[in-house]
């Protein structure tokens, strides 16, 4: 069974960092299309990130070791949650679980590590970045948790792996208004967790209205590199989850080759026409004013609350 | 504008980049001995700096990354900050407050690099010669590896010199 569980998170590690540059690649080509032009085509973000790692970063005298321990730091913590969210197969590590616990405490130490890192410059921007990133986080982790939270007790567990085999055990549930209002919370948290429109435009040139990318205004090559590989793993990861939540269909049970790979077909399909949706929907709305956001998130907190309640009245 | 008018309106539009024409250099001086670097072909993030020009040059520049030139395709793009960037692009004549800001650009953009410098503005300051506010040109300050003569160049023009350095 361990050899099964290692198999399935390599292959989950490899799954997402060749699928991340294609599926953010696929979300700006959706986006270039539908505002009439032409795109620098799905491939482009593979280019981007092979010329990032080849350069030479530049870095301020005076800067510290953080610059160049919080992109590493921010790379293992979306690597460690790629392996732990079950992507591929419901097959585990019995001595790691992919506790929903541990996956928002994973999540939080990149969240901490950006955030460091806008400090560390001791520009005005870097820390009007971290602060507004905080401030976010703060908000978003307890809904992450509430939602997952309320999938995890018709499961009777908070295993992310023991819950997709739950729900893909008994369809039913995927509509019932606890599930549903838990999705639709987590999609919303998911969305501002990763930087997205409305609560950050990943495009935007304004340094006034930055979130992540105030952050990263003074890395540079290899640095820049791994936090933008860092970021779009956390993107894949997070869309993932949400993917298999929502739409359990197709994941393996076990680690059979056959198995593994309609899972490894199942899910690179839903993530990528769950990037192409998403970034769809971008092209209709506008950046929310940054003090709406928390009107947002608190919304979001709350579908999560009743979802929470309601899985205890209908189970 | 509501969703179902946006929509309409997409879909009349349909897409309105203009065809890529095979690179033509003729108008671009590039410096001599000058070899884009491998590390940036079909990938370059460009920071634009305006040294003191009219804003002519900007418009263009603007143009060139908008939905009809599309630079995005030849694997430009714009940032924010010239630790993100590979190329920088500099317009207009250097003005005394803006000599030090482009050095320190220039400066701050990780190796390997490329200095586009756009419009004529930036060899031989144009009509601003002589003038009491202007320092020099743009090389008199940075070495420019490629340069768009035109007042201002056009789009097509300043995608060209972004071509030398994708090679798309």
């Amino acid at each position: 069974m361990t050899i099964g569980a290692v198999t399935v998170i390599v292959i989950h590690l490899v799954l997402a960092v060749l699928l991340s540059p294609v599926l953010i690649g696929v979300m700006r080509t959706t986006r270039a299309r539908l505002e009439g032009r032409v795109g620098g085509g799905i491939r482009q973000p593979w280019r981007d990130l092979r010329k990032l790692l080849a350069k030479q970063p530049t870095r301020a005298p005076g800067s510290t070791p953080v610059l160049t321990l919080a992109p590493i730091l921010l790379m293992a913590s979306s690597l460690v949650l790629c392996a732990l969210i079950p992507f591929v197969s419901t097959v585990a590590l019995t001595s790691v679980p992919g506790d929903l616990f541990v996956v928002v405490g994973v999540l939080l130490l990149g969240t901490v590590a950006l955030a460091l890192l806008g400090l560390e410059s001791g520009t005005a921007f870097g820390g009007m970045g971290s602060s507004r990133h905080m401030v976010i986080a703060a908000l978003v982790e307890p809904t992450v948790l509430l939602s997952i939270y309320a999938l995890s007790v018709p499961a009777g567990t908070s295993a992310l792996a023991a819950i997709v085999r739950a729900r893909l055990a008994d369809p039913a549930s995927l509509l019932n208004p606890a599930s549903l209002l838990a999705i639709f919370a987590l999609v919303v948290v998911v969305i501002a967790e990763t930087g997205r429109l409305p609560v950050d435009n990943p495009s935007t040139h304004l340094e006034l209205t930055m979130i992540h990318e105030a952050m990263i205004l003074e890395s540079g090559g290899r640095d820049l590199g791994w936090l933008e590989l860092g970021s779009w793993l956390r993107l894949t990861a997070l869309l993932g989850l949400v993917a298999n939540l929502a739409l359990p269909w197709g994941i393996a049970q076990d680690a059979a080759p056959l198995g593994l790979l309609v899972g490894v077909a199942a899910i690179t399909g839903k993530l990528l026409l769950l990037g192409a949706a998403l970034a769809a929907v971008e092209v209709f709305i506008a950046k929310l004013r940054l003090f709406r956001v928390p009107e947002l998130l608190a919304g979001s907190f709350v579908l999560a609350f009743l979802s929470v309640s309601a899985s205890y009245l209908v189970f | 504008m509501s969703t179902a008018r946006l929509l309409r309106l997409m879909a009349r539009t349909g897409r309105v980049t203009e065809p890529l024409t095979p690179p033509s250099e003729a108008d671009l001086q590039v410096r001599e001995g000058f070899e884009a670097p491998r590390a940036l072909r079909g990938s370059v993030q460009v920071r634009h700096v305006d040294a003191g020009s009219c804003n002519g040059c900007e418009l263009e520049l603007g143009a060139a990354f908008g939905p009809v030139y599309d630079a995005e395709r030849i694997g430009a793009r714009l940032v924010a900050s010239p630790r993100h960037a590979d190329v920088v692009t500099v317009s207009g004549v250097v003005t005394r407050n803006m000599a030090e800001p482009l050095i320190n650009t220039v400066d701050a953009t990780p190796h390997p690099r490329v200095v586009v410098s756009i419009g004529n503005c930036t060899r031989g300051c144009g009509v601003f010669a002589g003038s009491y506010a202007v320092a020099g040109s743009v090389d008199d300050f940075v070495e420019v590896d490629v340069h768009v003569p035109g007042c201002p160049p056009s789009p097509e023009a300043i995608i060209a010199a972004l071509r030398v350095v994708t090679g798309r």
